[in-house]
């Protein structure tokens, strides 16, 4: 029923304000009456044979802070132990019982680079338990929990801990290439006369320092820069995008207030207040969001601040386990992490396509289609380039020309789409999206009702992953 | 319910987007009702609100040029929207994505039989750009692709310029390259748009100018990002967005709410107030004058009169410039520099197409044996444009250094910013360098770049089964020449793969047969024979130099030896000496003998007939060579050795060599011969080749000259049959 009446919803032209007023009631129908036609036994588990169930037990985060507020005066791995910590609390998992411990985290701080091991020691986590770092752009959090399904399905691990961390209140900001090299040489002069002639050739632009490019490395292409490019190659208007930015805060707002967000933790910041929940959720209004002048492509692009997600602090983790283990240990776990993929095409022109190429391999993988998936949570680097994802997602053309596919998988249903927000709303912390989405799919099954979740994301560098998530049985 | 709600708008905004070109935004209108709409084959236009858009697409051809047709198309249509109500601004766009308007047609030009004809040619275009430039309706050009000459004349006529930051978008005026100027307003236009000292160079170097530098310079308002696939080609979506980013811009203007000021830069001001100083003026085109006449010899006269056109419009107004432009541009049409220019232009359009089909298989994978200054030449030219290449060598030391050169040639292109580190990286990894023959099976084509050693040679190609030639002139990745030898054995498809590559890697190619010296390095002999035997007769080199550079040659007849390599050039002399006996005789061998047993082997050696020091660019003569040259002096003969017979010598047995081989069929077209002499020898170009020369100078008078050096040096200079029909029957290489 529910999967009809998306088609025709999905089919209906809509370009009179008479259609728009009628498809309302329509979609709204469609919501009403997906809640009790849910839970269908009919679906088959995506269990495999010789193949261990993993499940995730609990995940947490911490709120998720515009760069600058209350994290600012902390370090990653300050964030990262907060959530570490609680999801000891919550969980009560004998610290013993771990057997390995993996973040995500983007911008590396150099004094704890391998920032998951730091966290874990302040955590209260056994200190023989190992753990390691991993970095994949936005999708560092999806490889954190994917290598941990890795070491369990092998049989190497059975309880694992994963997650991911970013403080964008701070990052590293180096002295220049010439200022690092004459300071080393310093080091190494032996005599006044060898420092003095290297000190000789210091230069004033010596002083420049080097901030952290927020562009691609190989084409020296900032995200935004990317994202506004794609929007345009896909003709997505800046109307339409902020009318996505409106609908993601909007939601995010109501699943904040109706208090669906049940994996935000509370943090007590030294020093500060206790932080209940994302601060960057910020529902506006189309008048006000057309005022913004573009951020990237001036003076005419359609990307601007209100319609991209926000610099964002933050830390999530989860607790992921074999399902034999799990259910030994006395849990009740959330979901089952299935099938996922990793995808990369062109960094320059399909920088943020990695969910167009991630959905149908991962669907397919599953022996899943579109139709089966009953809440998909992407995530939302620009307004722009969600749009233009359901776009090249809606192409033959695309499929044919640039997927070497028959056909297209098809856009997303809106309705299913995002529900509680994403990361244009509630954030970005590079690193900690990953669980975030997880999370999401997986609380919003449990509430919503629904088998099988789909969780989406694109990365820098051209890189892309998808993951199917299932509803674990009540 | 808040969800839904936004979904209708979604959806709403999704659906119309993609039916724009159908429903009410965009009307295709027939304005007139009259056929002439009907007939229009360049042109066609549409309403977009109320912004004209109008686009060029000439029927059946790669570019757009600005010919009679499309220019009156092109009026039918501005007046039709000039007399709209409908209409508040327009956009101009072409259809084609690599082209926006390549110039103007040559062969208007060539057409004209007198001065007068092209004068009022260029004064047509004028008053159509006047009017385009005083349009109460703002036009918006719309630029992707090449934008040159005639092409960027009209584009400056215009209000408004965005183009796309393309690598495949440059902006020029190339005109001078033709011996002609810009003549449709463009000498005036672009001294008050970019500035007098940067119009200046535009014009009298017609170098191409990328778009986002074009934008520093004030040449074009407004960028727009070339985009990637969306649900149809990049290509067919950048034109679309650039329309779409150009139509916002017309409006705007229309409405004022963008304005045509342009904010200047610091330099920028200082500059144009330092311009208004007529003091300073004078001594820029005291400067610049200066420095043309050092450059071209006083023998291209392009350069000098766009200064003159310039200046005109400068100091006495806008009236007395169009005037000086229009008239200057039909004399310079007339010239024989611009022939000969203009038929070099033809010949390498030639030169770039491959009349030997298409390949049965596509070389993607080439090896190169050899990785001295030509191999890594070649395989320079080779990765940069996507060729898998191998470059071998026999010693780990002689494949550094290649290496080395390949990647210091991309590495130069980075600092001047034409090339990424990562695309450097990227482009370097298509070179595999290595000293055995592993994966030589893998190779589409084995090139073999050993130094010229038969023996050598003829131990590598041993166990090849088809063998074609490709000479590849040094420093490969600087001279534009390819000359392909083939012999009765080279089949069609062999010589097809070769011309491919060739084309792949940048060149303009000459095909020609097997033979001695081949083509190139056969026309070359005889006159290097007759630099020996001046020298002998005392002209020293420095003479030398200024008589030939005198005459149009870009490098001095004694530094090309000092360049090519003294002992290369005895090499030659001796090989085809053999072969040809008297006709190369003249100068005396001895002389490159000694200079070779002295060690004297030319730049490479840090002396020849001068004296070459590392970071010294001036050069002094190497004075251990007077006694050398006093040893074998002969005394001259006074009736030939006028500074004019000398040249003359020098160029008359080049020019006889090249018909002889004409003759013989080692050059299937004199277009060939041209384009080889000058693109790969440093022919004279305002001379357009030798045959271009033989046809403007007269063939009679070519023979003429021969008999009269024959008559006092003997049969090296005995004109060819060739010549000798030409002159009696009164023909022309070139029809």
């Amino acid at each position: 029923m529910t999967s009809i009446l998306t088609y025709t919803f999905k089919n209906l032209p809509s370009s009179t304000w008479a259609l728009r007023f009628s498809l309302r009631p329509l979609s709204c129908s469609s919501q009403l009456r997906a809640a009790p036609a849910v839970q269908t036994s009919t679906k088959k588990t995506l269990a495999k044979p010789n193949v261990r169930n993993i499940v995730v037990v609990e995940g947490v985060r911490i709120p998720f802070l515009l760069s600058g507020t209350s994290y600012k005066d902390l370090m990653p791995h300050d964030l990262a132990r907060a959530a570490l910590s609680s999801l000891l609390i919550k969980t009560n998992v004998p610290k013993e019982v771990v057997d390995y411990i993996i973040f995500g985290t983007v911008i590396q701080e150099v004094k704890t680079s391998n920032v998951a091991r730091e966290a874990a020691l302040g955590a209260g986590f056994s200190d023989k338990t190992p753990a390691h770092t991993v970095t994949m752009a936005c999708i560092s959090a999806n490889q954190a929990m994917t290598t941990g399904v890795g070491l369990i399905a092998s049989g190497q691990s059975d309880v694992i801990v994963a997650g991911g961390v970013e403080l964008m209140s701070d990052v590293p900001i180096r002295h220049s290439r010439k200022m690092r090299k004459m300071m080393l040489d310093l080091n190494k002069a032996k005599t006044l006369g060898q420092r003095l002639s290297l000190i000789s050739k210091f230069r004033l632009n010596f002083l420049t320092p080097e901030l952290p490019a927020v562009a691609e490395f190989s084409t020296s292409e900032t995200m935004g820069h990317s994202a506004d490019r794609l929007a345009a190659s896909f003709a997505v208007s800046r109307l339409e995008q902020d009318e996505y930015a409106l609908r993601s805060h909007r939601l995010a707002k109501k699943a904040q207030d109706e208090g669906l967000l049940s994996d935000v933790v509370p943090f007590k910041v030294p020093g500060k207040e206790t932080v209940t929940k994302d601060n960057g959720i910020r529902p506006s209004s189309l008048e006000q969001m057309a005022k913004l002048k573009p951020a990237f492509v001036k003076p005419y692009g359609t990307v601007t601040a209100a319609n991209s997600s926000f610099l964002t602090d933050g830390a999530s983790a989860m607790l992921i386990m074999a399902e034999d283990k799990a259910l030994a240990m006395g849990y009740k776990p959330k979901a089952y992490l299935r099938d996922f993929v990793y995808v990369s095409q062109d960094p320059k022109d399909q920088l943020l396509l990695g969910p167009t190429y991630a959905t149908p391999k991962v669907l397919e993988k599953a022996g899943l289609t579109l139709k089966d998936i009953d809440a998909f949570e992407f995530h939302e680097a620009f307004s722009g380039q969600i749009l233009a994802n359901f776009k090249a997602m809606d192409s033959d053309w695309f499929a044919q020309n640039y997927m070497g596919r028959k056909a297209k998988v098809g856009s997303p249903p809106l309705e299913k789409f995002n529900n509680w927000g994403g990361s244009l709303s509630l954030g970005h912390p590079f690193g900690a999206t990953g669980c975030r989405l997880v999370m999401a799919a997986a609380n919003r099954l449990r509430k919503e009702g629904g088998q099988f979740g789909l969780v989406a994301a694109c990365a820098a560098g051209g890189q892309g992953h998808a993951m199917i998530v299932e509803t674990y049985p009540k | 319910m808040v969800a839904s709600r936004a979904i209708g708008c979604l959806r709403r905004f999704a659906n119309a987007s993609r039916t724009l070109h159908h429903c009410s935004g965009y009307i295709c209108r027939n304005f007139s009702r009259s056929s002439a709409l009907l007939a229009r084959s360049h042109i066609n236009y549409g309403i977009k609100d109320d912004v004209a858009v109008i686009r060029i697409n000439s029927p059946n051809s790669k570019v757009n040029t600005l010919n009679q047709e499309l220019q009156s198309e092109f009026m039918e249509v501005m007046n039709e929207i000039w007399a709209s109500d409908q209409v508040k601004s327009a956009v101009l766009i072409s259809s084609k994505p690599g082209c926006f308007i390549a110039g103007a047609d040559i062969n208007m030009i060539a057409a004209c039989k007198t001065p007068q004809e092209v004068t009022r040619l260029s004064q047509e275009g004028q008053k159509m750009f006047e009017k385009l430039e005083n349009s109460p309706k703002p036009i918006v050009a719309a630029i992707s692709g090449s934008c040159l000459g005639g092409g960027l004349e009209l584009a400056i006529s215009c209000q408004y310029r965005i183009a796309t930051r393309d690598k495949k978008t440059v902006l020029g005026v190339p005109e001078v390259l033709l011996g002609i100027l810009p003549g449709a307003g463009g000498t005036q236009r672009l001294p008050q748009m970019v500035g007098v000292p940067a119009a200046f160079d535009m014009m009298l170097t017609g170098r191409n100018i990328r778009a986002d530098r074009a934008k520093k310079m004030g040449l074009v308002d407004q960028l727009v990002e070339p985009l990637g696939p969306g649900v149809k080609p990049p290509e067919e979506r950048t034109i679309e967005y650039l329309e779409e980013i150009a139509v916002t811009f017309a409006k705007g203007l229309a409405d004022k709410k963008i304005s045509l000021k342009r904010s200047k830069g610091l330099m920028d001001k200082l500059t144009s107030y330092a311009m208004g100083i007529p003091f300073v003026r004078q001594q820029v085109y005291k400067k610049v004058e200066e420095q043309v006449r050092k450059q071209t010899k006083g023998l291209y006269p392009a350069p000098l009169k766009i200064i003159d056109v310039v200046k005109t419009g400068l100091e006495e107004g806008k009236d007395a410039g169009y005037l000086s432009e229009s008239q200057k541009f039909g004399e310079l049409a007339m010239t024989k520099e611009s022939k000969a220019l203009i038929g070099l232009y033809h010949g390498q359009v030639l030169c770039k197409k491959n009349k030997f089909g298409t390949p049965q298989r596509e070389v993607k994978n080439i090896a190169v044996l050899g990785a001295g200054l030509m191999g890594a030449g070649i395989a320079q030219v080779s990765v940069d444009k996507g060729l898998k290449t191998i470059l071998k060598d026999a010693t780990l030391t002689g494949l550094s250094r290649g290496q080395q050169q390949v990647f210091k040639g991309l590495n130069d292109k980075v600092k001047k910013k034409t090339l990424t580190s990562f695309e450097r990286d990227f482009i370097f990894n298509n070179l595999t360098g290595q000293l055995d023959y592993q994966s030589f099976e893998k190779a589409d084509m084995v090139i073999e770049a050993v130094f010229e050693d038969i023996n050598l040679k003829h131990k590598v190609l041993k166990e090849v089964e088809e063998v074609i030639g490709m000479h590849y002139f040094s420093p490969v990745d600087k001279m534009q020449l390819l000359e392909i030898i083939t012999t009765p054995k080279t089949s069609k498809d062999t010589t097809a793969s070769a011309v491919a590559v060739g084309l792949k890697q940048g060149k303009v190619i000459i095909v020609v047969k097997d033979g001695p010296g081949f083509y190139t390095t056969r026309c070359l002999a005889p006159m290097m024979s007759e630099v020996i035997r001046i020298l002998q007769e005392g002209i020293g080199p420095k003479k030398l130099d200024s008589l030939t550079t005198g005459f149009g040659f870009p490098v001095g007849a004694a530094t090309l030896v000092d360049e090519v390599g003294v002992d290369v050039a005895k090499h030659v002399a001796e090989d085809l000496g053999k072969a040809f006996g008297e006709r190369f005789a003249g100068g005396s061998l001895e002389l490159l003998k000694q200079m070779v047993s002295k060690g004297f082997l030319g730049r490479k050696s840090g002396k020849g007939f001068y004296v070459y020091k590392e970071g010294v660019k001036s050069k002094d003569l190497n004075s251990d060579m007077d006694s050398v040259l006093a040893g074998l002096q002969v005394s001259p003969k006074p009736e030939v050795s006028s500074d004019e017979d000398i040249q003359y010598r020098l160029v008359s047995r080049f020019v006889n060599e090249a018909a002889l081989c004409l003759q013989e069929e080692i050059l299937a077209t004199p277009a060939e011969g041209d384009i080889g002499a000058v693109f790969g020898l440093g022919f004279p170009p305002c001379l357009g080749g030798p045959f271009r020369f033989v046809d403007l100078y007269g063939a009679q008078k070519i023979v003429d000259r021969l008999r009269r050096y024959e008559a006092a040096y003997g049969k090296q200079f005995t004109p060819c049959q060739l010549l000798i029909d030409q002159a009696s029957a009164g023909k022309k290489f070139y029809q």
